[in-house]
């Protein structure tokens, strides 16, 4: 298929499109809005529904009646907005059903601002809402990703019978590359749970995250945590970038994972054995990946868009065995690769 | 290039045609030939990339930028400064303008049309890059044509053929879009008045107006 020039949060719309969502519930928010304006352009076009709920909450519990229906459905917003759809991921976990949720990041706490963060890590890899739950949780780090790993959300949410969230950041959601937009063919999954209409013909679904009696909920959270552990052995994902023969591990995601990239092979050109773990799932996280590494590593260092979130998963992937230091900008701002470059040094000289 | 240049310059497109570059680019051009410019941001619409992200070439080049005071800060509020109304009043300078995408962000333009209209030495551009997924044919850039031309109150005059696909584009996905921008430019009526190609294929493509691209984050 020929390329096309996309923003990441087009091709995320586009994607969904392609992987047969027909259902698009949204609020306005930057900086993701141009999903919603794509999905409006596009969606009355190829019979789909595409609508602008009055806000945040209205548009997820939308899109728990169109899971609940059995159908693909996604929702997107940005940071403060994914903060007020938090009551309705929990819904969807205690009903087990799956949709897709965009969160194209900004700064904060609070309003904060528009420009780009990775600050929700912990929201997103921890559940958001409450309750013992997770999501599927993808960073994508080019606009081919973020067309390829909505693709991959809707079908894992299908098959685990979950949410997932791609987890992207304003930079992400605004930058313009080349893609080849997936083909339109995707794996679905059988939904005999969904409220499709009995005909009379077989026992009603329910679709319902209340529990009367404390054994029924035990046993259905039980279940959840099997389905979760089986995600953790086979769903990791991350790149691993010249590892081979690494001493030193360098860890990001998303935006942050091109900064480093850059900041990687500069060390390198200057003689020093560094290497990446880039985790494409932040939950699952690569555990197995970083207890590896850390068999042969001297030392992390975790490049972040946020306060320090994602090096407590890297401390437990690799049981506190090695030191793991911090390079970060926060409240919107992204390090410079020369920043990265001179956070790589430290920890080479062992500072 | 050789157009006589009009006193007043819109650019307004699908967004992400690259009007901005454009915009940064021939305000630069009429600089150079020793022309007074102002270049305007009436983006409303784009919260990242902006005219402000070039302010060094333009001060270095003695062009004056009528920005946002918003424009890369943390506040998302699309208010346009004062100054703009500059633009009409004072006609001893050449004004380019950077309209913000679509139809929404051509609305800005609406406020200040009466006045352009008026004065009758503008030309009104239309950048078309046909590797954008809602414009990659002729019919559906005249599409959005149509609706910019609703919300901004001002006809379109002429055609910039920008086909690109970043920074990957190589000089025959420029000519192979070529065709389209001749059908968009028969169908409408309107001259093609150049196509414009990044300042790196100026060997492959001697021809077009060559564009210094803004700074990429990575």
């Amino acid at each position: 298929m020929a390329k096309v020039l996309m923003k990441g949060n087009e091709a995320i719309a586009e994607a969904a499109i392609l992987a047969g969502c027909r259902h698009y519930f949204g609020y306005p928010i930057t900086p993701q809005t141009e999903i919603a304006a794509y999905m409006a352009k596009r969606m009355p076009k190829i019979g789909g529904v595409f609508l602008q709920a009055e806000s945040e909450i209205s548009a997820i519990n939308m899109v728990y009646g169109v899971a609940g229906a059995g159908l693909r459905v996604m929702t997107s917003s940005s940071s403060p907005g994914i903060s007020l759809k938090s009551e309705g991921l929990s819904y969807l976990a205690g009903a087990d059903l799956p949709a897709l949720i965009v969160n194209v990041q900004r700064g904060g706490p609070g309003l904060g601002g528009i420009q780009p963060s990775q600050s929700d890590y912990f929201q997103a890899t921890r559940g958001g809402g409450h309750g013992d739950y997770h999501m599927l949780v993808y960073a994508p780090a080019s606009v081919q990703e973020m067309a390829d790993l909505t693709v991959l959300g809707f079908e894992k949410a299908d098959e685990y019978r979950m949410t997932a969230m791609i987890l992207a950041d304003g930079t992400m959601g605004q930058m313009m590359e080349p893609v080849e937009l997936p083909s339109g063919e995707t794996r679905t999954f059988d939904k005999p749970w969904a409220l499709t209409g009995t005909e009379c013909k077989r026992p009603h679904n329910i679709v319902n995250s209340l529990f009367l009696k404390p054994e029924t909920l035990e046993v259905e959270n039980f279940k959840r945590y099997e389905r979760y552990a089986k995600i953790e052995e086979t769903e990791a994902m991350y790149e691993s970038y010249l590892m081979e023969d690494a001493e030193y591990c360098v860890v990001a995601f998303g935006i942050a994972s091109r900064v480093a990239k850059n900041a990687v092979n500069e060390a390198r050109a200057n003689g020093m054995r560094v290497g990446m773990i880039r985790p494409i799932t932040l939950w699952p996280f690569p555990k197995k990946a970083f207890a590896e590494a850390a068999k042969t590593v001297k030392a992390f260092l975790s490049v972040e868009l946020s306060m320090g979130q994602m090096i407590e998963d890297i401390e437990l992937a690799i049981r506190c065995a090695r030191p793991v230091s911090l390079c970060n900008r926060a409240g919107g701002m992204i390090p410079t690769p020369e920043e990265v470059y001179a956070k790589i040094e430290a920890m080479v000289k062992g500072e | 290039m050789n157009i006589i240049p009009k006193r007043v310059t819109l650019f307004s497109g699908h967004y992400g045609s690259g009007k901005t570059n454009i915009a940064v680019n021939y305000a630069l051009h009429l600089a150079e030939k020793g022309l007074p410019v102002t270049i305007a941001d009436l983006d409303i619409v784009n919260p990242y990339f902006r005219t402000k992200d070039s302010a060094e070439d333009l001060k270095t080049a003695g062009v004056r930028l009528i920005s946002s005071a918003y424009a890369n800060s943390n506040v998302d509020v699309p208010a346009l400064p004062a100054e703009l109304y500059a633009l009409t009043e004072d006609k001893s300078r050449y004004a380019v303008l950077d309209v913000g995408g679509d139809d929404r962000g051509a609305l800005a333009l609406g406020r200040y049309a009466p006045a352009i209209l008026e004065e009758g030495n503008y030309e009104s551009i239309f950048v078309a890059n046909f590797y954008r997924p809602l414009t990659p044919t002729a019919e559906a850039a005249l599409e959005v044509m149509r609706e910019i031309e609703l919300a901004a109150k001002i006809p379109f005059t002429a055609i910039v053929h920008n086909s690109n696909l970043g920074e990957e584009t190589k000089g025959e996905d420029v000519l192979m879009m070529e065709k389209e921008a001749e059908r968009l430019s028969e169908i409408t009526g309107l001259p093609l008045l150049f196509t414009a190609a990044d300042a790196r294929l100026s060997g492959v493509l001697p021809e077009a107006f060559h564009l210094r691209l803004q700074k990429k984050i990575t």
